[in-house]
């Protein structure tokens, strides 16, 4: 306002030659500035208000029934498809997932279980086919000792009777040798008695080999 | 010849036009039922709402996409803050205060568009959201508890003495509770625009810009987190209010 005023009396001063044209402009100006003062002062509701804002916009008192009637519109067009469409939705889809999620949850416990199961299951049978390995093994142990024993049993027979054989024919052979070297030792005794010119008595010489022999065999 | 002075000094201040309510079509007189400019917005906020919160969870997918999980977000954070605060009796009144926070928070962010309307920044209509859960909460308030509603303003807890006092205090401090909580959020979303408004018109000055330009930029930042602060607030507020309604013993 205050620059239209402004404008005016610029227009005044420039324009020296026409002074009546000026101030009649000037008059106009003013005038037209203390309209638009009166205007903006009673913020009324001429088209002039719409232009600029005068004051605050938010204590006007001819937006109110406008905004709060549209905001009434609003928020019951909101709050009827919030509380019937949005939000039971919303909500089911929440509760949804948690049953989904405790579905899962149950089930991964359940295999859980089943894998622990199957585990014990398998423990057992492990244990239980090392038992029976251990008892096979034991069985076989014995038996093959019970084998081993006989054979050794009755390879010591074997050995002994041959032993016992093989002594006897020692004993035989030994004997022999015994009775061998007796009748030679007689004939040579006899045979050196003769050459040294005794007479060669055949009791003496045996008895003299027999003594000299002794122990030998 | 307003405009071309203004075109020759650079500076035009009018950081309060931008509030004004005008008629969408031609230029007559504001009447109640008249489709302004905060008709349209109020219906973009309706329609971003809905956006959100219908057309986001469409899918009703149990592993969600990226709107419906904003919109379940926002479903459990006002559901969690209700519940947190006014007990399992309080989750009857969620709609209501979902619808609340929801329009708030639209409202306010969708203000920030350049060239928008901010409905937030009328006190008419941070008012009549007020109005509504002030009278709302009075009348739960003796509906469920009869006159022991009175008893709010009764503190056992203080000297008898002191309670008539505290009495007078307490009904005063009840009373303003509408007055607070509405300019509370009109106050913040307007003196916001309006500070940009003024930076951008200094803006139009070659050697200040680049200080306006970053001014605007840094209040703009600023009500970004205004926005959610502020309907998060009054949305709180709401929530505690409902408590005093539902349990109004100290």
């Amino acid at each position: 306002m205050f620059s239209l005023l402004q404008q005016a009396v610029e227009v005044v001063s420039d324009t020296g030659t026409h002074v009546e044209a000026a101030n009649q402009e000037a008059a106009i100006a003013a005038e037209h500035a203390a309209d638009a003062d009166l205007v903006i002062v009673a913020g009324d509701h001429t088209v002039a208000a719409t232009e600029n804002a005068a004051g605050m916009p938010q204590l006007n008192p001819e937006y109110f029934g406008n905004l709060i009637f549209w905001l009434l519109v609003t928020l019951a067009v909101l709050y009827w498809v919030l509380s019937k469409v949005a939000l039971p939705r919303i909500g089911s889809v929440i509760s949804d997932r948690q049953g989904v999620i405790t579905g899962d949850l149950m089930q991964a416990e359940e295999y859980k279980k089943k894998a622990k199961d199957a585990e014990a299951a398998y423990d057992k049978a492990l244990s239980d086919a090392r038992a029976e390995a251990g008892k096979i093994v034991t069985a076989q142990k014995a038996d093959i000792q019970k084998e081993l024993d006989e054979a050794i049993a009755k390879a010591d027979a074997e050995i002994a009777a041959r032993t016992a054989e093989s002594e006897k024919r020692i004993g035989a052979i030994r004997e022999s040798a015994a009775v061998d070297a007796r009748s030679v030792a007689r004939d040579v005794t006899a045979e050196l008695v003769r050459r040294f010119g005794g007479t060669a008595d055949d009791a003496a010489i045996d008895a003299a080999v027999d003594a000299r022999l002794k122990g030998a065999f | 010849m307003a405009t071309e002075t203004e075109a020759e000094t650079g500076l035009a201040f009018h950081p309060m036009d931008q509030f004004m309510v005008k008629p969408i079509f031609g230029d007559g007189p504001v009447h109640w039922y008249t489709p302004t400019n905060a008709t349209m917005w109020f219906a973009i906020t309706l329609l971003a709402v809905i956006a959100l919160l219908v057309f986001g969870t469409r899918g009703r997918a149990v592993i969600p996409s990226r709107v419906q999980s904003i919109a379940e977000m926002t479903y459990g954070m006002v559901y969690k803050m209700l519940e947190d605060i006014c007990g399992k009796e309080g989750v009857k009144y969620f709609p209501y205060v979902m619808t609340l926070f929801c329009f708030i928070v639209f409202a306010n962010y969708l203000a920030l568009i350049p060239m928008s309307f901010s409905t937030t920044s009328h006190i008419a209509v941070t008012a009549v959201l007020a109005m509504f859960v002030f009278i709302g909460v009075t009348v739960l308030g003796f509906v469920k508890n009869g006159m022991h509603f009175l008893e709010l303003f009764w503190v056992k807890s203080a000297p008898l003495a002191l309670r008539p006092v505290l009495a007078v205090i307490e009904v005063i401090s009840y009373c303003v509770r509408p007055v607070s909580h509405s300019i509370r959020l009109a106050g913040n979303v307007m003196a916001g625009h309006a500070v940009i408004k003024v930076f951008a018109a200094f803006a139009a000055v070659l050697w200040i810009a680049p200080l306006a330009i970053l001014g605007i930029i840094g209040v703009y930042a600023l009500e970004m987190m205004v926005c959610i602060i502020q309907a998060y607030v009054f949305t709180i507020l709401t929530c505690v209010y409902l408590k005093d309604a539902l349990h109004p013993a100290h």
